[in-house]
């Protein structure tokens, strides 16, 4: 997975399938970037995301609460159309902010 | 009407979720489901074998996990059995946002209910639960709009 760090902003690339599999080391690699390097503001990047379901959810979810209490934020962009779907049942849009493309740079 | 039937027992382990999931792609592509269909069939899986692997077996990575795949022309049954601890209210663990886990959003059964036609639980304390899924196939051409 690719990652940047920009004006303190954790910028992630995340790549293929998101699910039980993987989602523990997503979880861990942003829990190490908040709690060790201090990082407050993320983005997520989808835009190479091909499939997702609740456990990945849950993850993402999972370090949105976590960056709350501690004036941080998430913030997920360029999601795949294919997702649309399964984003929008999960209601994450309503809690976090989605960004177009042209936003993130 | 042509009948393909898929069973196959794996290891409760997470690489097996993703393999689950291919072959069920896979199965639904030859019966040329349209790709938001098998984007759908995909998560359903996804969730009723990760739900079996957390849940029934508490990531015992040595019990296994049968998929059954049942595909006739017009409609694709799913089942996911594992012989874990079962679900004590089956009808609670339906409800949005009930997860035993924290980390987890509680939302596997939404999503397979929300996918998939039809969705049926059958789950007995310490000997294990099933999940039946059901998808309809719809046997019109697409539309040429």
């Amino acid at each position: 997975m690719r990652k940047r760090i920009e004006r303190q902003t954790l910028h992630l690339y995340i790549e293929g399938e998101l699910d039980m599999k993987n989602a523990n080391d997503l979880k861990s690699l942003i829990d190490m970037e908040i709690d060790k390097k201090g990082i407050r503001i993320i983005v997520l990047h989808m835009e190479d995301l091909q499939f997702i379901d609740s456990s990945g959810l849950g993850v993402i979810l999972g370090r949105y609460k976590k960056l709350l209490p501690l004036g941080g934020k998430l913030k997920i962009s360029n999601v795949p159309p294919h997702l649309y779907k399964i984003m929008e049942l999960s209601g994450l849009p309503k809690i976090i902010e989605f960004l177009p493309k042209k936003e993130v740079l | 009407m042509k009948v393909n039937k898929i069973i196959l027992t794996f290891s409760s382990l997470p690489e097996n979720v993703t393999i689950a999931r291919m072959l069920t792609s896979a199965l639904g592509a030859q019966l040329n489901l349209p790709l938001n269909e098998l984007e759908e069939l995909k998560v359903s899986v996804s969730e009723a074998v990760s739900n079996a692997i957390i849940h029934g077996y508490n990531n015992n990575p040595d019990k296994f996990v049968t998929l059954k795949i049942d595909a006739t022309t017009d409609k694709i049954t799913i089942q996911v059995i594992d012989k874990g601890r079962g679900i004590p209210n089956i009808k609670q663990a339906m409800q949005a946002s009930f997860s035993t886990d924290p980390e987890r959003m509680g939302l596997g059964f939404i999503f397979m209910q929300s996918f998939m036609d039809k969705l049926n639980v059958e789950s007995e304390i310490d000997h294990g639960t099933k999940v039946i899924m059901v998808k309809h196939i719809n046997t019109q051409p697409p539309s040429s709009h």
